[in-house]
């Protein structure tokens, strides 16, 4: 049964691919300059150069079709900004980078966010749930571009513990800052979700029975609960996973981290066809498949949802 | 920026009970301290940060001209930003600021430049020009090396000039070389590439053979479409070459290691034939585009030199790292262009009116503020020999040009129940749009014209630009190449096709023409000279700057100096050792 389900949402999404492909390929097409424009002009004849060598001299539909065959056997095509790359190679380099700095950050956010969270509900009005749930708040409110410079200002240029930015291949006081920076936005919404869900099935006669039932607190908490009250915390997850996973243009930026996610901007900016092509048809999958998980966890949480 | 804390508690009744304020109170306070930090340097008072005073040694020379080993720090590792992620590291495709940089330590062209921008000896030791200019005899370093040890002699070059005018190669600087003989037409097409001018007369000579005389040759192979590239490597590995696994190159420096937007490595390339001469052992080159992401891994001491720095935090550079401080004449011009092909643009008293009325002390002192100059000329000043022609009223008062501004616009038939109106266009970005206003502020106080501001996405403005058919006045600059006014001059030949204000005067081509001519130097200035003061008269653009470089640099980098083109090779560089004055306060990253 399970099986089944699995490969028909994935044959399910087949068509939803092809038709992001089509109208990604054909939007960043409508906007005017190309690839190869720049302050100064190229002239006729190495515009034209340039043209025949990446195929941009064929029609349009012709393009279409050459680069939807060559996606077919999983090769995005070359970069036109990173002429030494193709877009694979690209992708290859920046998405274990995204992949784990926004693995780790919504690990962190998760964790952080459902305990923080369960304690507000479980001490509802309160002033533990007040001050949680207002600094939850100002998580959400202040912007990644504003945390990130305090952040690097206050750990790497005053105290000097961290460094302010860059890579180097993944070394963990490297990925403080940025998961930080990362994480709090995504822990603030998650906390704030887990409480206003937990408050409601805290509410609910189930519980209710439970503590007459005699129940320990932490059991009623942790193992009745929790599990229903998650629920709305994994259907937000699917979403935020996808974004979170293939990077942030703006800590990216901000850390020097080599990920994916600045390439969907520069991409954009540099008209880089191919490559901006290559990062939607990474996070189309993307979304895709963490749907798919997400609705296979709702049916392991809660018994009432079965595979159709 | 700042939180507003007020409205969301006061969402939550019960912080009027009284034993809630203690923490209300304590949140508001915990909330306006971060919005004090949020504010971040330069827009606000800062806590002092103690400055960190250097202690290095009096630089001495050894009798071979060489820094004293004595005054040089144990391990000679630098750090550069290198502005945005270079688009690639083959030096005969790729374009951009960034590239360049990096291929400038990775490559040597047949001839280089100084630490002061001059051109000196590279690849080969001496030239010698015939008696008609057209033929240009090199003679090659018999004791040149690849970064694997192979000999490099004149076939590679022979080869490396083929390969850039090549239409195959999809070079997107290749036009460059079209002094050579025959290089339009072969990446054209029109001629296959052995007819180029390039000839090897014996291992070690090597002959170019121009379409004409042209004085400006050396000065166009300092750039990266000149470097040699290894055949082998080429061959064997196609597009995939310029990678640290494969790349093999001739320069003071090899690449180690290419991280994408994180740092390209480079370590000296023991078999450069000048590597005695070579101090840095390492070079790290960083993409940051953030400037002040930049800015901030200067400060925890990550980098040794900034690639650029943001102009609103001016005032807390000044105020904190003034020493550190490099602000260097850069040879560009920053200006705003008129559509000519549009009335009422094509009556130069518009034009000229336009730009007297604009007060460029207050842009470069209130908004550029890093020490850019006022403009009046296209050619940037700083050039040995020319001194680019000024208008008139540069002498003037600014009441003066606006007086005589007022009266051009009335006679060109604008007042106050007339008044011009016109669309500023630029491409969207702050510094821009700053500038934008100003000029708009200051036509309307002067003239009452009221101009609306359009921002494009930089490709978009391109575009528009380009068509000259909707633009009136937009914004663009122009940075030289390479060192000479023909640079310059030559954006405003009816044929160019980045014309964008629609200059065409036959004129002005005949001089451009009579001055690429002529092989004299002075006699070619004058020229020009006679050519820009033409461009000049019309004003079909207002000159509005001479750009600046501008970065921060530590006390302890030096064998640098500032010169106009911005071009800084790590080879000429080296680090003084740095005695211990007080605990160190940063510590330096890894990359």
């Amino acid at each position: 049964m399970l099986p089944r389900y699995i490969l028909r949402r994935l044959l399910g999404a087949i068509p939803t691919l092809l038709i992001l492909i089509t109208i990604a390929f054909f939007l960043i097409r409508i906007a005017p300059g190309g690839p190869f424009d720049d302050d100064k002009t190229l002239p006729p004849e190495v515009q034209a150069n340039l043209d025949a060598k990446y195929n941009l001299d064929q029609p349009l539909i012709t393009q279409y079709f050459m680069y939807l065959g060559s996606v077919l056997r999983g090769d995005l095509g070359p970069s036109f900004q990173y002429s030494d790359y193709t877009v694979n190679e690209l992708i290859a380099e920046g998405f274990p980078v995204s992949l784990r700095l926004g693995g780790t950050a919504l690990i962190v956010a998760l964790v952080f966010g459902v305990a923080i969270g369960t304690i507000a509900a479980w001490r509802q009005n309160s002033r533990l749930d007040y001050l949680l749930m207002g600094s939850a708040m100002t998580g959400i409110a202040i912007p990644n571009f504003v945390l990130a410079p305090i952040l690097i200002l206050l750990f790497a240029v005053y105290f000097g513990w961290l460094p302010a930015g860059g890579w180097s291949g993944g070394a963990a006081r490297n990925m403080v800052l940025p998961v930080i920076a990362l994480a709090l936005p995504y822990m603030a919404y998650v906390a704030r979700l887990t409480r206003g869900s937990m408050v409601e099935t805290l509410r609910s006669d189930f519980v209710r029975t439970a503590r007459a039932k005699g129940l320990p607190e932490w059991k009623i908490l942790g193992k009745h609960s929790l599990k229903v009250a998650l629920l709305p915390v994994v259907s937000y997850l699917g979403p935020a996973a996808a974004a979170i996973i293939t990077g942030s243009v703006v800590i990216e930026q901000i850390f020097g981290l080599p990920g994916m996610g600045r390439y969907f901007v520069q991409g954009a900016l540099n008209r880089d066809y191919t490559l901006v092509m290559g990062v939607v048809i990474v996070i189309g999958v993307l979304i895709v498949v963490f749907n798919l998980i997400v609705d296979l966890i709702y049916a392991l949480i809660d018994p009432r949802i079965r595979y159709e | 920026m700042h939180p507003r804390p007020r409205p969301v508690i006061d969402a939550h009744p019960i912080c009027y009970h009284p034993r809630m304020r203690y923490l209300v109170t304590l949140y508001c306070l915990v909330l306006g301290a971060l919005g004090l930090v949020a504010c971040g340097p330069g827009s606000m008072e800062e806590p002092d940060v103690p400055v960190q005073r250097w202690n290095l040694p009096e630089v001495v020379y050894t009798e071979d001209g060489r820094p004293d080993p004595s005054i040089l720090a144990d391990r000679q590792i630098l750090h550069r930003g290198v502005g945005t992620q270079p688009q690639g590291l083959d030096p005969q495709i790729t374009e951009g600021v960034p590239s360049s940089t990096v291929q400038r330590d990775l490559f040597e062209s047949l001839v280089v430049r100084a630490p002061d921008g001059s051109i000196i000896p590279g690849g080969a030791r001496r030239w010698e020009v015939s008696e008609d200019g057209l033929y240009w005899t090199f003679h090659l370093r018999e004791n040149a090396r690849w970064s694997n040890g192979d000999a490099l002699d004149a076939h590679d070059w022979l080869y490396s000039f083929r390969r850039a005018v090549d239409p195959g190669t999809g070079s997107r600087t290749a036009i460059l070389l079209k002094p050579i003989l025959h290089a339009e037409d072969i990446i054209g097409g029109r001629r296959p590439v052995e007819d180029l001018g390039v000839t090897v007369i014996d291992d070690y000579t090597l002959q170019l053979r121009l379409e004409a005389p042209n004085p400006l040759l050396t000065e166009i192979l300092t750039h990266s479409v000149a470097y040699p590239v290894h055949r082998p490597t080429v061959e064997a590995h196609g597009d995939g070459w310029a990678r640290p696994d494969a790349m093999v190159s001739n320069g003071a420096f090899k690449l180690a290691e290419l991280a994408m937007q994180s740092h390209i490595r480079l370590v000296r390339n023991p078999y450069f034939w000048d590597v005695d001469n070579v101090i840095i052992e390492e070079v790290f080159h960083y993409p940051i585009e953030d400037l002040a992401a930049e800015l901030m891994r200067y400060r925890a001491g990550e980098l040794d030199w900034t690639y650029d720095l943001p102009a609103t935090q001016f005032n807390w550079i000044e105020a904190n790292l003034a020493d550190e401080l490099v602000v260097s004449d850069w040879f560009g011009t920053y200006y705003f262009g008129f559509n000519t092909l549009r009335e009422p643009f094509d009556d130069p008293r518009v034009t000229v009116a336009l730009s007297l009325a604009i007060d460029r002390d207050i842009i470069t002192e209130k908004l550029t503020r890093f020490g850019q100059t006022p403009s009046f000329s296209f050619t940037p000043p700083g050039l040995d020999g020319y001194d680019p022609p000024q208008p008139e009223w540069v002498s003037w008062t600014q009441q003066q040009r606006e007086d005589h501004a007022r009266a051009l616009m009335a006679e060109a038939g604008f007042g106050p129940d007339n008044p011009l109106r016109v669309e500023i266009r630029y491409n969207t970005h702050e510094d821009h749009k700053r500038v934008s206003l100003a000029i708009a502020a200051m036509w309307l106080e002067t003239l009452g014209v009221r101009a609306t501001l359009i921002n494009e996405e930089f490709r978009v403005f391109l575009a528009t630009r380009r068509a000259r058919a909707i633009t009136e006045v937009f914004r663009a600059g122009w940075i030289g190449n390479y060192l000479d006014p023909m640079y310059f001059l030559e954006l405003f030949h009816s044929e160019n096709q980045q014309n964008d204000v629609g200059f065409f005067n036959d004129e002005y081509d005949a001089l451009l023409a009579r001055a690429a001519r002529t092989p004299d130097r002075a006699e070619r200035f004058a020229i020009l000279a006679e050519a820009e003061k033409m461009l000049l008269e019309t004003q079909p653009f207002a000159p509005i700057y001479t750009y600046v470089t501008t970065r921060l640099v530590k006390p302890y980098v030096r064998g640098w100096e500032s010169n106009l083109v911005d071009q800084h090779a790590s080879r000429w560089m080296y680090l003084l050792r740095q005695d211990p004055v007080a605990p160190a306060r940063n510590r330096r990253g890894d990359p």
